[in-house]
């Protein structure tokens, strides 16, 4: 029984290094080869060794997909493919292509040389990897070999983000990746066509969440941001040096400086866009920045690859495009120690490293300033540290740091809700949905809601748990157009209502299967035909001339075989479609006619059908 | 499977294929012509052009002269330019289901057809090919709305009337159906029927067939059509190109294996190298501008000015030529630059590595930042206050008919220092122009009408008419498109840039591909007419192309054999296959057929309804048969021994066994039944036993093979 099995190496009932092992149909397909964020020992990057411990990872893998360019989806690929072993093809789409291999070495750059780490990948393993890898467009049918083939659509999420279906024949899978089912300021929605997979396999981070419109979040982080910068700034000019006085709403002093962790490509352009915009049409003042060096080039990429923004950007682009910000400017080390208002947007977006945790650092036992955090946190993380409440962390060297900072928590995140993510079961419409990139008590709720609402089984494995799904592929052959065309016009004859019985000849030679008519078959095999005939004495009572026999038989039959062609023919014999039917004398009894009755088998129904309604007798002549 | 075939324009081709149960319109090109035959359309109040005396008849008959004015002995017809459209009563088009577009040169006329015809189908396209489309029409619409003309000249199309009139508007086709240029609103209207589609992407027509854009190496998101069933393939070869500019290359593996290629849009210039044309280019140009000359460069507003650009990117500091202002107008010039940065995944590898650094594919980028390129949308506005000469214009439109051109020739025409340099061969104005105005004539009239006779008509005064009809040589065209600005001071120069296949690029890719049947535009498939020993110049394929010209309908060559069907699991496992040779195995299947969407699948036939218990009475009709259910044919033979041996064990006595000229007869004495046995038949005569007769039919049947 052919089958589709599923393996997560990593994000089964978890969020982070994504790596979901997929057999379908002999073929075996890795997708993703995330690192998480929440670990720095073995288990920060999934465990290849699930899939061979001695043998060559490219001999047990026909490719590896990359759905976008975030660490936990990709962090491991070097890894992966340079210090363990992988020289098969490496599919992503070309804006991932692009931008990955700078947060890899972005990556990189925060193990080694800031946290020392020995035995990680280099530079040159990053090019290396990279060289293995394979663009694909939107839509395009990649034939990774003569019976694997994928597809990409687009996933919303980040810059290039894609989901993939993966096809062997009439079996198919696909995965999500991470997706977002509504456009935002710079990205449109995930689209896919009523492919039907036996498989949809979709990430579930907000499994239990339904989130209120877009456009409320948009101006609760506006007004967020606007009160503090706005009273900050007027209070700073009052009050050179910051020493700030006045209340504000929960009766604290009004904070200053706003930080905003985010990953240089992605949301951040997002944020960028909603506050250039407001800036603008506010005519405020108050600086913003960007961190890292990444900015100018960050941008560059978004302004490159217009055609994966969305529809508004891309049909504006031309007068203004909209990643070239005027308001928001490089941000230097020095500004952090600067006392004036501004909001500053800083990498990593989990707070776990780099120039966003220095800030924060640097600026949160100031409670007038604030942190506002647009993303999902993995557990582990500062980020996700303080958004669960903790106000006094623990950092290395027995420090401790106390967060007087105030501490927001707005979901920007573009991954699809629970109402997204059933919308997108709704558009694929698989046989079966299987649940990963989530919590596993999330996942239960979201688990028993798909199953209740589409009727197909979900499934959410731990990680190196299988999940395995019989499947019944149909067997594509081809048939001779004759009898295609000879079935298809009797199908439309009206008397149609019984199921109509094709018959024919399978030709199986090599791989090569032909349905042809029985005629054919047999000639094609160079056979002969081999006639059955039958011919039966019907003895009817009748004593007058075989001719007038012939007649009455004739009209008989014409009376009962309303919808058969029969016939009489000028030499007294009378047919019935083929069957012949002859009327004789008897050699003894004068009073008695034999009817020879003669068909061959394939009129075998018929015949005999006929020689018993014979043998009742014929109604008497009126 | 036909094809109708709309153009006879070789690279503006309008084709409509029926293919199984699909109607598909391959392009919708539009011949830009007809536009040769009208006066330009200055920008600027031009008092020579408007004071071209009227033409009178012979006899001195002035009745044309509002509608018809003389030019250095050319006579052109004074109104709003108008196009020859694809033919459009050789099939109903409110038929066709899909437009597939190869490039944004072969869509112009696609607002004539989605609007006016009844169509209601679907247009695929590239995106690249859909924005640069746009900007192409939108320009067009530009040119021709922002000079309004108040005449529209329609007496000289009266039939009787243009007999009188001179060459070529005298032989000018189907003139009555030439239409103005379309609105902008009717370009919108179009273009949302495109639905965007990638390279490689498989796109479903009613389960019937599959069409699959390929890269074609011409333009930005050029592509050729792969449309196949599964048993059948027609590839659709438009505008292809080997040459390494900047499109993704050509993609020519997946051509292979095709029943049918048609070909069309090859090379308009094939005795030209377009690497040797660009550098006559940029040596042309940098001769004039030394002299203190300008330079105006007739051109599309995207493709090959690209390729140009970049080249000038890297000549014109070796040429010392960085102080001269290049300027590029057109109402979409900006887009035109933009979009062209962001289609990297559409351009060729080297292009697409520069997104990675992010850096700009093109250097125009850099060319612009430096303010030596500068872009307007018309010479009006800032370029009038920017203006500096000498300087290097690019702008449209190639024919010289409309757009900012108009203006430049009026300003230059008289001064023998400026040079217009032709590059842009685009693919409507110029040499396949001459070329296919002949063809029609020639099959317009069976005699063709002497050079003689022409003399006498008053050709002769006309140089570029005195000339050998044909060229595949460059030079008449673009003669035609100056003919309204003579006499001319100004130099001409024609470096016809023309990236498209060539005949030797055909054969080798024709070798490559190997498809059973090739068909092409006529004119491919014999030397061009001037130059008959050059048999060099035409598709040379066994066997041999077969050729179509404009209105004519193709049946093409292949038969269908074979349709795909699926056969459900269930039934598949109740096969019961039987080896009859070695590797080749058979298996009688019966099933229900089941076709849906042109879908077709084969079920497992349903068991046999269980009897109802008798409740209602049968009527007789219900016991009889379907004779259309047929049983399986037979095939193999009885050996009689055996035979006799079964008939023993399963109870018959009294057998007995007589030879005959041909057989066998098995004689069942007790039962009155005879069983003729022949190596190809058997024949059971026998009383109406019913019992016995199944009996022996299925005893028989043990020795036999059914299919």
């Amino acid at each position: 029984m052919p089958e589709i099995r599923v393996t997560p190496l990593g994000a089964g009932q978890d969020v982070g290094r994504s790596c979901i092992l997929v057999s379908i149909a002999g073929k075996n397909v890795m997708l993703d080869c995330g690192m998480h964020m929440g670990f720095s020992d073995d288990r920060r990057f999934p465990d290849f060794s699930y899939i061979t411990r001695s043998g060559r990872l490219t001999d047990f893998l026909d490719c590896v997909i990359i759905s976008h360019f975030h660490l936990d989806h990709c962090g491991a690929l070097p890894y992966f493919s340079e210090m363990v072993g992988y020289d098969g093809p490496i599919y992503m789409t070309q804006p991932t292509q692009a931008i990955c291999p700078i947060l890899l070495e972005d990556y990189r750059k925060i193990a080694v040389d800031k946290k020392g780490e020995a035995n990680f990948f280099t530079s040159q393993m990053i090019k290396d990897c990279m060289k293995k890898v394979v663009a694909v467009h939107l839509h395009q049918t990649v034939q990774v070999d003569d019976e694997l083939e994928i597809k990409a659509y687009y996933a919303g999420h980040v810059l290039g983000a894609a989901m993939f279906q993966i096809k062997v024949g009439s079996e198919s899978v696909v995965y999500t990746g991470d997706y977002n089912m509504t456009p935002d300021r710079h990205l449109g929605a995930a689209w896919i066509d009523k492919c039907r997979p036996n498989l949809l396999i979709t990430e579930s981070t907000y499994a239990t969440t339904i989130r209120d419109s877009k456009r409320c979040r948009e101006r609760d982080f506006l007004k967020k941001v606007h009160e503090t910068v706005e009273r900050g700034g007027k209070l700073w000019a009052r009050w050179p040096g910051g020493a700030a006085r006045g209340s504000s709403r929960a009766g604290l002093p009004p904070p200053l400086q706003v930080l905003i962790p985010v990953f240089a490509l992605g949301r951040a352009q997002e944020l960028c866009i909603l506050l250039e915009t407001f800036w603008e049409r506010m005519d405020l003042k108050a600086p913003i920045y960007f961190s890292t060096g990444l900015t100018e080039k960050a941008n560059h990429y978004y302004k490159l690859f217009i055609p994966w923004t969305n529809q508004k950007i891309r049909k504006t682009f031309v007068q203004r495009n909209m990643f070239e910000f005027k308001h928001i400017k490089a941000f230097d080390r020095a500004f952090a120690d600067s006392p004036g208002p501004m909001v500053v947007f800083a990498t990593p977006g989990m707070l776990h490293a780099g120039q966003s945790l220095q800030i924060f650092r640097k600026w949160a036992g100031n409670e007038k300033n604030m942190v506002i955090m647009p993303g999902y946190c993995v557990q582990g993380t500062v980020g996700h540290k303080i958004l669960s409440g903790q106000r006094k962390l623990e950092m290395e060297g027995r420090q401790v740091l106390e967060v007087k900072m105030q501490v927001e928590y707005m979901s920007f995140s573009a991954h699809a809700d629970a109402k997204g993510i059933m919308q997108l079961v709704g558009q694929a419409e698989p046989e079966n949905v299987l649940l990963v990139h989530g919590e596993a008590k999330k996942m239960e709720f979201l688990k028993q809601k798909i199953e209740q609402e589409f009727r197909v089984s979900c499934y959410m494995p731990a990680n190196g748990e299988t999940v395995t799904l019989p499947t019944s592929p149909s067997i594509p052959v081809g048939i001779s157009l004759g009898l295609l065309k000879r079935e298809m016009a009797q199908g439309l004859l009206p008397d149609a209502k019984k199921p109509r019985l094709l018959h024919g000849t399978l030709i199986m030679k090599d791989s090569n299967f032909r349905l042809v008519s029985s005629e054919q078959a047999l000639k094609e095999l160079g056979l002969a035909e081999h006639q059955l005939r039958f011919t039966c004495r019907v003895h009817l009572h009748d004593t007058r001339k075989e001719q007038e026999t012939a007649v009455r038989v004739y009209s008989h039959l014409k009376s009962v075989l309303k919808d058969h062609c029969v016939q009489h023919l000028p030499d007294g014999s009378v047919t019935v479609e083929s069957i012949l039917i002859q009327a004789a004398a008897h050699s003894e009894d004068p009073g008695t006619k034999v009817l020879l009755v003669s068909w061959t088998y394939q009129d075998e129904e018929l015949g005999s059908y006929l020689t018993s309604l014979l043998k009742k007798g014929l109604p008497q002549a009126s | 499977m036909k094809l109708y075939c709309l153009s006879g324009h070789p690279t503006l081709p309008c084709n409509v294929l029926k293919f199984k149960s699909t109607t598909i319109m391959l392009d919708c090109g539009l011949d830009m012509n007809s536009t040769l035959n009208f006066l330009p359309l200055p920008l600027v109040q031009s008092p020579r052009l408007s004071n071209l005396p009227g033409w009178s008849l012979k006899d001195g008959n002035a009745f044309l002269d509002k509608e018809l004015k003389e030019c250095s002995g050319h006579v052109f017809v004074d109104s709003v330019p108008e196009f020859c459209l694809p033919e459009t009563e050789l099939i109903d088009l409110s038929t066709v289901d899909v437009i597939l577009i190869s490039n944004y040169h072969c869509m112009m006329a696609l607002p004539y057809i989605t609007e006016h015809t009844g169509f209601t189908g679907t247009v695929y396209a590239t995106e690249p090919s859909v924005q640069i489309g746009r900007l192409l029409m939108e320009e067009l619409v530009n040119f021709i709305e922002r000079v309004p003309k108040a005449q529209s000249a329609s007496l000289w199309k009266n039939k009787d009337i243009q007999r009188l009139l001179p060459s070529p508007l005298k032989d000018a086709v189907e003139v009555s159906t030439w239409r103005r240029c379309y609105t902008m609103q009717e370009v919108n209207s179009a273009l949302s029927k495109i639905q965007l589609v990638g390279y490689s992407q498989k796109i479903e027509l009613f389960g019937a067939v599959q069409v699959t854009p390929l890269s074609s190496g011409y333009a930005l998101g050029s592509s050729n059509w792969i449309i196949q069933s599964h048993y059948e393939k027609v590839s659709y070869v438009s505008g292809s190109s080997l040459l390494t500019t900047h499109p993704q290359p050509m993609d020519q593996a997946s051509l292979k294996n095709s029943d049918v290629l048609i070909l069309t849009g090859l090379t308009q210039i094939p005795t030209a190298n377009p690497d040797s044309m660009v550098g006559e280019f940029c040596s042309n140009l940098a001769l004039t501008v030394r002299n203190g000359g300008n330079v105006l460069v007739p051109c599309y507003p995207s493709g090959v000015i690209y390729d140009l650009l970049e080249c000038l990117y890297q000549y014109i500091d070796s040429a010392g030529l960085s102080s001269i202002p290049f300027y590029f107008i057109s109402p979409v010039a900006n887009s035109s630059l933009e979009f062209s940065q962001i289609f990297a995944e559409w351009l060729c590898h080297n292009k697409q590595t520069k997104v990675y650094l992010p850096e700009p594919p093109f250097p125009h980028a850099e060319l612009i930042q430096t303010n030596k390129l500068k872009h307007y949308p018309s010479i009006h506005g800032d370029f009038s206050n920017d203006f500096r000469q000498p300087c290097v214009v690019f702008t449209g439109h190639p024919s010289l008919r409309f757009g900012d051109v108009v203006h430049f020739m009026e300003l230059w025409g008289k001064s023998s220092l400026n040079t217009v340099i032709f590059t842009d061969v685009g693919s409507d104005v110029t040499v396949g122009t001459v070329l296919q105005r002949h063809r029609r004539d020639t099959w317009l009239y069976s005699k063709r009408p002497s050079s003689q006779l022409r003399r006498k008509q008053g050709l002769r005064d006309c140089p570029w008419h005195s000339l050998p009809d044909i060229h595949l040589e460059p030079d008449f065209s673009y003669l035609e498109a100056l003919a309204p600005y003579q006499p001319l001071a100004m130099k001409c120069i024609y470096c016809p840039i023309d990236t498209r296949l060539n005949f030797i690029q055909v054969s080798k890719l024709l070798k490559e591909v190997q498809p059973l049947h090739v068909v092409c535009p006529e004119q491919y498939t014999q030397p061009p007419p001037a130059q008959s020993h050059r048999i060099d110049l035409m598709i040379d394929c066994q066997p041999p192309a077969m050729s179509y010209r404009r209105a004519e309908v193709l049946a093409l060559p292949f038969k269908r054999r074979y349709e795909k069907i699926e056969i459900m699991p269930e039934l598949a496992d109740s096969l019961v296959p039987m080896e009859i040779k070695p590797g080749v195995s058979l298996a009688t299947v019966s099933a229900v057929l089941h076709t849906k969407d042109n879908k077709h699948i084969l079920q497992p036939p349903p068991r046999p309804a269980q009897p109802t218990g008798g409740k209602k009475r049968k009527r007789a009709s219900d016991d009889i048969p379907d004779c259309k259910v047929l049983k399986p044919l037979l095939s193999g033979s009885i050996p009689v021994e055996q035979f006799v041996q079964t008939l023993e064990k399963h109870g018959f006595s009294d057998i007995k066994v007589e030879d005959t000229a041909k057989g066998h007869i098995v004689l069942l004495q007790e039962a009155e039944t005879l069983i003729q046995i022949e190596e190809d038949s058997t024949h059971i005569i026998c009383d109406n036993d019913e019992m016995l007769r199944v009996r022996l039919r299925d005893l028989v049947l043990k020795f036999l093979q059914k299919f």
